[in-house]
């Protein structure tokens, strides 16, 4: 449940997938909430609400964080990425098809936080080591597919040159 | 014309798209116009009587949407199969987090205050807590005796076999319980119309056990009902039968309030308040030649069911049947009880029974093992099952598996004998010590005995106004890949493209009763009928003469095409039945209790490092037979996450109970492996085929789930020479098991020679 520490809402301006918005939130309204309520972004998922499954993982300015533990008011004027953010419709980007090639995505509740924690992965490192993929999807929560399925599609993407 | 296969590829998962852009529709991300938020006031006590409800004054409760037991239109109960659950506990609680009052309200942000802003008084009664405290019937909580259930499956003369037994080995072997842990909490929304009734839309496997539960709940008829199955977040058993409580709770506040109702759970409430897998425990008495064969034995299989008795007979039959595994017993006495606890009710997980008694049995093996001087690898040997030979039940094993020659394949994949010979050295020195660990095991596909005739399943394909094929059933995908595989099957079937498919969003309004998405029924029982039905629309064609006897996928579209505009509405349906030679005896318990078993080898590879006492899976190999592999890359998937979950199951994952409560009921402290965890996970197949299934197919959800745990577990005892009898395994079990064991060498278990 959202715990809004303040009682006023006040107004604060985000640039959401390249778009500057404007919402009338808490100040203290978890960022996930914002996303999903305010701009209908209901991609980002809610996995546990304490920041260990990663499935509401966005980029806020290029750091993968997860939306869940962020106060809106600490994001005023940040870049964020959600994933509506990558490819939507028209063709997939690298890494989305790779999840789809290589069975990456099961039941999907986790699948956008898990791309997002890829391509965070793939801008910093783009051909990194079955360990370094292993590492960095750590913060992320797969319930289904055992993991094996998201490395091999994380190291296919990275092979096709993922561009992030 | 020859068209490709399409069974046996790996075609684009059906609904993959929207799941890689975030675009899918789980239920909470569903917002109906004019909705409230739902909250449910639950039990802080496992047992007493409920005195007074108390409403915190400061909160004005005319904003509130407040439903009790008196507000239930019809029987108080969720409907399954003994109708005693309460919706909402009426005077009387019997577990923590038991459901006593509902509430809703327009601010989701309210609701928690409010939930708190509830007191109850109770007078509380002695609860009970373990399955020894339920037998000894010191309280009677449930019935007459604290037992939901018991089974009795008999085989040759157990008496006679002690007599002429070489070793008789005991062992006691226990599980916890574990937490589904699906990513996506439950969740419902409810409208209710008082003309056109009830729809439901929610995360859930179960369509009909909803429908069901809501008729009986509100008094409604069939057509009154109406259920949806919106994408759902991973299940795995989770999600049979407890979303027809919360159903049955967004109903009722929905025809309260007049409004729509959703009820998100948080995963707090989801781990504390939904079911778990059951806790168990396995005593084996086994009669062994001093040859390493199994002469008989008796196993007592017990089962904690929590407060009410939901599917605890079922998971106890699935158990007890599997208990015997893959191996000849020429007579054996299995006794199966599910008791009464005061704790929230367990319920499906994934094996539903058998891991529990596998991982006894695997354990009980190599332990046999010991006795009689053999390696693990020759016990089993020894004792594999062979065509012609009869299970525990009866049941003739009539397919050609050849079971040693699975055994063996496992053991050159895992480079089983230089690696045993390898650790024998280095584990002489050094913290980290290896080992390797074996578990062969069996799963039956499909509902128990007569359990298939019963439900009696239907499933429909019609053609839709486009010329497109669309496949009408109740079973529901929920990352297992039930979409992709059965419009596969129907495109095979039909010679048309995959993409020429598609399936109906489950609805009860829309699609047929084809039984729940349970049992790793799926792809064999239900994918057999799509085959069917499909065939019926190709029939029609045909018959009408609208489609000749060769024919190219354009061509099929345009004759469902025409046929519609003649005709309009073109649908076929098929019903399953019994094929012939599947008996079964309920009361005996004997006979054909599976129309087919998927059989696997499974070995570990572990470490124990003796610094920080944490067990490491370094490799793991997993090999089965599932008759045929309709889709190579979900089967994979399959069989890995079932893995990963037996890896939890057996090392990572504790339930802390106190007065029946769970006490970790987060992601932070109850742990499920990530991806640092866990080794890859290599994965083969046997594919003999299977007559009962679409093109050969087994079902294959649940078989990964027994072998891990046994087979870890085994590695460890490799590694270190303690015996572990009960998981989870985790790191402070073998810190104290290895401080114990200091002391002078304890004889593991009670096994003696009977000369």
């Amino acid at each position: 449940m959202t715990k809004s520490g303040a009682r006023a809402k006040c107004e604060i301006s985000i640039t959401v997938n390249r778009k500057l918005e404007t919402v009338h939130v808490y100040a203290m309204e978890r960022l996930l909430d914002v996303l999903r309520h305010e701009l209908g972004l209901t991609g980002t998922k809610e996995g546990c609400g304490e920041g260990e499954c990663g499935s509401c993982s966005v980029l806020i300015d290029g750091v993968l964080v997860n939306s869940c533990l962020i106060p809106v008011l600490q994001t005023k004027g940040a870049k964020i990425v959600t994933i509506e953010g990558l490819a939507s419709s028209g063709p997939l980007e690298a890494l989305q098809q790779s999840f789809l090639d290589c069975g990456g995505a099961q039941c999907g509740i986790c699948t956008p936080g898990m791309i997002l924690a890829a391509h965070h992965l793939l801008s910093k490192n783009p051909q990194p080591t079955l360990e370094e993929i292993r590492e960095g999807l750590s913060g992320n929560l797969c319930r289904c597919t055992g993991y094996t399925q998201i490395l091999e599609a994380v190291a296919e993407a990275a092979r096709r040159g993922a561009t992030t | 014309m020859k068209n490709a296969p399409i069974v046996g590829t790996s075609v684009p998962r059906m609904e993959g798209r929207d799941k890689v852009t975030g675009h899918t529709c789980y239920v909470d991300d569903l917002v109906l116009p004019g909705m409230l938020y739902g909250a449910t006031v639950r039990s802080r006590i496992a047992r007493g009587k409920i005195k007074k409800f108390t409403f915190d004054t400061g909160i004005d409760w005319n904003e509130f949407a407040i439903v009790g037991p008196r507000d239930i239109p019809g029987k108080n109960c969720i409907a399954l199969m003994e109708d005693d659950q309460p919706c909402l506990a009426d005077g009387m609680v019997n577990h923590p987090e038991e459901a006593l009052l509902l509430l809703a309200h327009a601010d989701r942000h309210l609701l928690p205050k409010a939930v708190e802003g509830v007191s109850v008084e109770y007078d509380a009664l002695p609860a009970i807590f373990t399955m020894e405290e339920s037998e000894a019937q010191s309280h009677i909580i449930w019935g007459r005796d604290n037992t939901f259930k018991s089974y009795r499956i008999e085989k040759g003369d157990v008496d006679a076999v002690w007599q002429g037994a070489d070793h008789i080995v005991e062992g006691e072997y226990t599980t916890g319980a574990q937490e589904q842990l699906y990513i996506e909490n439950n969740g419902m929304i409810a409208a209710f119309d008082p003309r056109q009734g009830l729809t439901v839309w929610g995360s859930l496997q179960c369509p009909y056990y909803v429908h069901k539960a809501l008729m009986k709940l509100f008094g409604l008829s069939a057509d009154r009902v109406r259920v949806v199955q919106m994408e759902t977040g991973g299940a795995f058993g989770g999600k049979e039968e407890y979303p027809s409580m919360i159903a049955a709770h967004a109903a009722l506040l929905a025809m309260k309030a007049g409004k729509p109702v959703k009820i998100i759970y948080d995963r707090m409430e989801d781990m504390a308040a939904t079911t778990k897998r059951h806790p168990s425990r396995t005593r084996h008495r086994t009669g062994v030649s001093k040859d390493g064969k199994i002469l008989g034995g008796e196993i007592d299989f017990t089962i904690d069911g929590g407060a009410y008795k939901t599917l605890s007979p079922v998971v106890l039959s699935r158990g007890a049947i599997h208990a015997g595994g893959p191996y000849y017993w020429p007579s054996v006495l299995i006794r199966a009880k599910a008791v009464a606890t005061n704790a929230p009710p367990h319920g499906a997980f994934r094996g539903f029974g058998a891991p529990q008694s596998l991982f006894a049995l695997e354990r009980h093996m190599d332990r046999i093992a010991q006795v009689v001087g053999l390696s693990p690898v020759e016990i089993r040997r020894r004792n594999l099952l062979k065509p012609g030979q009869t299970t525990t039940t009866g049941q003739t094993v009539t397919e050609q598996i050849d079971l040693g020659k699975l055994l063996n394949r496992a053991l050159e994949l895992s480079d089983y004998q230089s690696k045993k010979e390898q650790f024998a050295i280095e584990n002489q020195q050094g913290a980290r010590k290896k080992g390797m660990g074996i578990a062969a095991f069996l799963h039956g596909a499909g509902f128990t005995g007569s359990g298939e005739r019963f439900l009696g399943s239907v499933v429909g394909v019609e053609a839709s106004a486009d010329g497109r094929l669309r496949i009408l059933v109740s079973s529901t995908e929920f990352g297992q890949g039930t979409n992709t595989v059965l419009c596969q099957i129907a495109a095979q079937a039909l010679g048309i493209r995959y993409e020429d498919m598609s399936i109906a969003q489950p609805d009860t309004d829309q699609v047929p009763n084809s039984g729940p998405t349970v049992a790793s029924r799926t792809v064999m029982v239900v994918g057999k009928l799509v085959q069917s039905a499909a065939l019926g629309i190709k029939e029609t064609l045909a018959a009408s003469g609208m489609l000749g006897d060769s024919y190219s996928p354009d061509e099929f579209r345009s004759a469902c095409l025409a046929y519609v505009r003649k005709h309009g509405k073109f649908r076929c349906l098929a019903q399953f039945e019994q094929p012939e030679g599947i008996v079964w005896d309920e009361e005996t318990y004997r006979g054909s209790a599976y129309a087919a078993f998927a059989w696997a080898v499974y070995i570990a590879e572990v470490t124990v490092d003796l610094t920080t006492y944490q067990v490491t899976v370094d490799d793991f190999v997993a090999l089965q037979e599932i008759g045929k592999v309709l889709h190579p890359v979900l089967a994979k998937g399959q069989i890995i996450g079932g893995v990963a979950q037996g890896i939890g199951f057996a090392l990572y994952e504790k339930v802390i109970w106190e007065q029946g409560r769970m006490q970790n009921g987060q992601m932070t402290n109850y742990i499920m492996p990530t991806s640092a965890d866990l080794p890859t996970i290599r994965v083969y197949f046997e594919e003999l085929g299977n007559i009962h299934g679409a093109y050969g197919a087994k079902g294959i959800g649940e078989l990964p789930m027994d072998g891990p745990a046994p087979a870890i577990v085994n590695a460890v005892e490799d590694a270190l020479h303690v015996p572990f009898h009960a998981i989870p395994l985790l790191p402070e079990d073998i810190f104290a098991a290895l401080s114990e064991s200091a002391a002078p060498e304890r004889v593991a278990g009670s096994a003696r020679g009977n000369e």
